[in-house]
């Protein structure tokens, strides 16, 4: 098989964009992906097995059958975990992974998301610390981002954000009635509520055209091909400079290395399940944070006897996800206006500066709720069944507003990603095994926010409330990040400011994995503005025929 | 499927369906299938708008057992033996054949006993996806539920 300049593994947020940015460049580039390509025409509409509830299984991978997982509880016990199951920590597995089907929220981190350590000191109990790269560092490709992939929105009501230089490309959809209704009860609050940031279409963009606003958005391919991710945006890009190869179906079996501690290409079996290689001058690992340590860990060799990158035990280490705390309310009168994606309203007053806390998280109202998604949301105190369960639904679906957050999680050395000793794949892979649990004071800030949604709620006019809580266990999923830490140094991070892995010059890791702590926001946008800046310093160094 | 395996497959079905209890049932028996369109409603009971029973949650739920449940196959067996045989015991009749507030009576005494409430729960998920999800899974009939809600159900385009 011929030899070529770069392998991507993984054509998600991160490897579609970095692919893109190496073929544009000249290096030629097989970017391998172990799901399939999805369309338009795959949006299906169905309700029970999408990747938002995924009752009758994922939509859009990974499948149940090959890509068992093990979960450990807080208990210490071992459980076997099907991807669409409960515990697996899933993230899509398609061209495009979870920006196919996510609700596209765009989200720039806080210059104080990137100095956790320093803002908030040390917390016990958690590897909390400053990112060795800065909002500033990262800000030119936040815009890179935003302009070439496609945002809507206007966050200039914002007075918490970053600087910005360019504005945001496109403006924000109309409002729906739970911004009307929200807007001015964040303002008698004292809040400062502005239009949520998303990687959607509002006005036709990049050659595609706006939403249509239905019902089915998050959790779904966009029927109308509004929605952008990297699946219709940058790697179709990559492959029209005729020098990117994607290849789905292809499952990564492990990176190989040489005697001198390089890396030299992959394993990885193809769509019909025969192991073949590919030799590459540099491999990029963007498999998101399990999968990515994950490859890491069982790419072992006499060279590294623990996984690549794990000379000091790091890799699969700090895993975090987003602890999503908030409010259900209950309006006075319907208040249901059928108009997607339904988010469209947020606050930014609570992500610092909360007495006491070490962090916070963002609040905007929820994406539009299909009817079976609001059986899960009702009251604690309304009956599970029977006539009680249905005048419920029947009375307040169209009445329920909720408003929540992703708390900026306190990352903890023991929530991790290892590789199981006993449990294989379908093509005889070890398979992840996730264990942890949350830090305390992640709950305590995410019940805090539960409760400032709650106040912003009664002031909308809510007559009725209730809390959303997280309870305690690993949250990884969709928002999957930090089992390959960023940082300068070796001993206690997995990467370098440029996510290449300390001690291999040409194995770079880019993905969320890298992310030292998670913002609390939607960490998406973050992940291709640093695939951007990080590809830039790939192309740099790039001489021709090897890298450095 | 070629057309023969098709014929040959159809003829095999049909051998089944005579030798056995003539259940036009996926997997249910007929008995097992008044017993579970029986819970359904109780779970979503009829009022102005349809219930579990008029929107097909049993035949949801049968579907599914030949398909994305199919692993639940022992259990249902098991679980709805054990709602009768617990109807049979408590009331001195099978669960269909009670009325309505004997059946609710067993339903609150099956929920509150640790070893049967597992399957009663995993039971009462389904009939909500059954009853709320999409009808092209086989409940939802007419769209019972999302006439109920006031939510329209516009045409999906492509492969539906």
């Amino acid at each position: 098989m011929k030899r070529v300049n770069a392998v991507v593994v993984g054509a998600g947020a991160g490897g579609g964009i970095v692919a893109k940015e190496l073929a544009q460049a000249g290096l030629s580039v097989v970017l391998l992906e172990r799901g399939k390509w999805y369309t338009a025409f795959d949006c299906r509409k169905d309700d029970l097995r999408n990747q938002r509830t995924s009752a009758l299984g994922n939509a859009f991978g990974p499948d149940d059958e090959r890509n068992p997982r093990v979960a450990v509880d807080l208990k210490g016990r071992a459980r076997l975990v099907r991807a669409s199951g409960p515990g697996y920590s899933n993230n899509a597995a398609c061209v495009g992974g979870g920006t196919l089907s996510y609700g596209a929220m765009a989200w720039r981190y806080m210059e104080k998301d990137f100095r956790m350590r320093s803002t908030y000191g040390q917390v016990p109990g958690s590897t909390l610390a400053d990112w060795p790269i800065s909002y500033d560092d990262l800000e030119p490709y936040y815009e890179k981002a935003e302009w070439e992939m496609g945002v809507s929105g206007d966050d200039s009501g914002n007075p918490f954000r970053g600087p910005r230089r360019k504005p945001l490309p496109m403006p924000p959809l109309a409002p729906n009635r739970e911004f009307e209704i929200l807007e001015p009860a964040a303002r008698r609050l004292g809040l400062h509520p502005f239009h949520i940031p998303m990687l959607r279409n509002s006005v036709p963009y990049g050659g595609r055209g706006p939403c249509m606003r239905c019902r089915w958005c998050v959790g779904f391919a966009c029927e109308v091909n509004a929605k952008n991710g990297t699946q219709n945006t940058v790697i179709p890009a990559a492959m029209l400079t005729g020098n990117c190869e994607l290849r789905t179906g292809c499952m990564t079996r492990q990176i190989l290395t040489d005697a001198r501690g390089r890396v030299t290409g992959v394993e990885y079996f193809d769509a019909h399940d025969r192991l073949r290689r590919v030799d590459a001058d540099i491999v990029v690992v963007s498999s998101a944070a399990v999968e990515s340590a994950r490859l890491l860990l069982n790419s072992t060799s006499p060279l590294f006897p623990r996984g690549l990158g794990n000379r000091y035990d790091w890799v699969g280490r700090n895993l975090q996800g987003h602890s999503y705390t908030g409010a259900f309310g209950i309006m006075p009168e319907a208040i249901y206006d059928d108009l997607g994606p339904g988010a469209s309203i947020a606050v930014s007053d609570y992500n610092h500066g909360n007495a006491g806390l070490a962090g916070g998280a963002m609040l905007a109202n929820e994406f539009i709720r299909l009817p079976y998604q609001f059986v899960g949301m009702l009251p604690p105190d309304v009956p599970k069944w029977g006539q009680a369960h249905k005048d419920f639904m029947r009375s307040y679906y169209r009445r329920a507003i909720a408003v929540q957050g992703p708390t900026q999680e306190m990352p903890m050395f023991e929530a991790r990603v290892e590789v199981d000793p006993a449990v294989r794949d379908f093509w005889g892979i070890p398979v992840a095994r996730l264990s942890g649990d949350k830090h305390p004071h992640t709950m305590e800030i995410g019940n805090v926010m539960a409760a400032k949604a709650e106040a912003w709620l009664k002031e909308a006019g809510a007559v009725r409330t209730w809390k959303r809580l997280a309870g305690p266990g690993l949250t990884a999923g969709q928002h999957q990040a930090g089992t390959c830490r960023m940082g300068d140094d070796p001993k206690t991070s997995v990467v370098n400011r440029y996510c290449q892995v300390h001690d291999i010059d040409n194995l770079f890791v880019i993905d969320g994995s890298v992310h030292v702590t998670n913002g609390g926001f939607n960490p998406v946008l973050t992940i291709m503005a640093n695939a951007y800046r990080a590809s830039d310093y790939l192309v740099k160094g790039w001489n021709g025929t090897r890298y450095r | 499927m070629d057309r023969r395996k098709f014929i040959a497959a159809g003829l095999a079905g049909s051998a089944i369906g005579c030798g056995r209890s003539r259940s036009p049932w996926r997997f249910f028996t007929v008995e097992e299938a008044r017993t579970v369109e029986a819970v359904c409603a109780q779970i979503i009971p009829e009022d102005q708008d349809p219930g579990g029973r008029q929107a097909g949650v049993a035949v949801f739920i049968d579907r599914q057992l030949t398909r994305f449940y199919k692993p639940l196959q022992k259990t249902y067996r098991q679980g709805i033996a054990d709602i009768d045989r617990e109807s049979l015991r408590l009331a001195g009749h099978p669960f269909a054949e009670l009325d309505a507030a004997a059946q609710l009576d067993v339903l609150r005494r099956f929920e509150g006993n640790p070893d049967l409430k597992p399957f009663f729960d995993m039971l009462v998920a389904h009939a909500m996806q059954g009853f709320y999800g999409d009808p092209r899974h086989g409940g939802n009939r007419e769209r019972a539920s999302w006439k109920m809600l006031g939510v329209a159900s516009p045409p999906v385009r492509g492969r539906a």
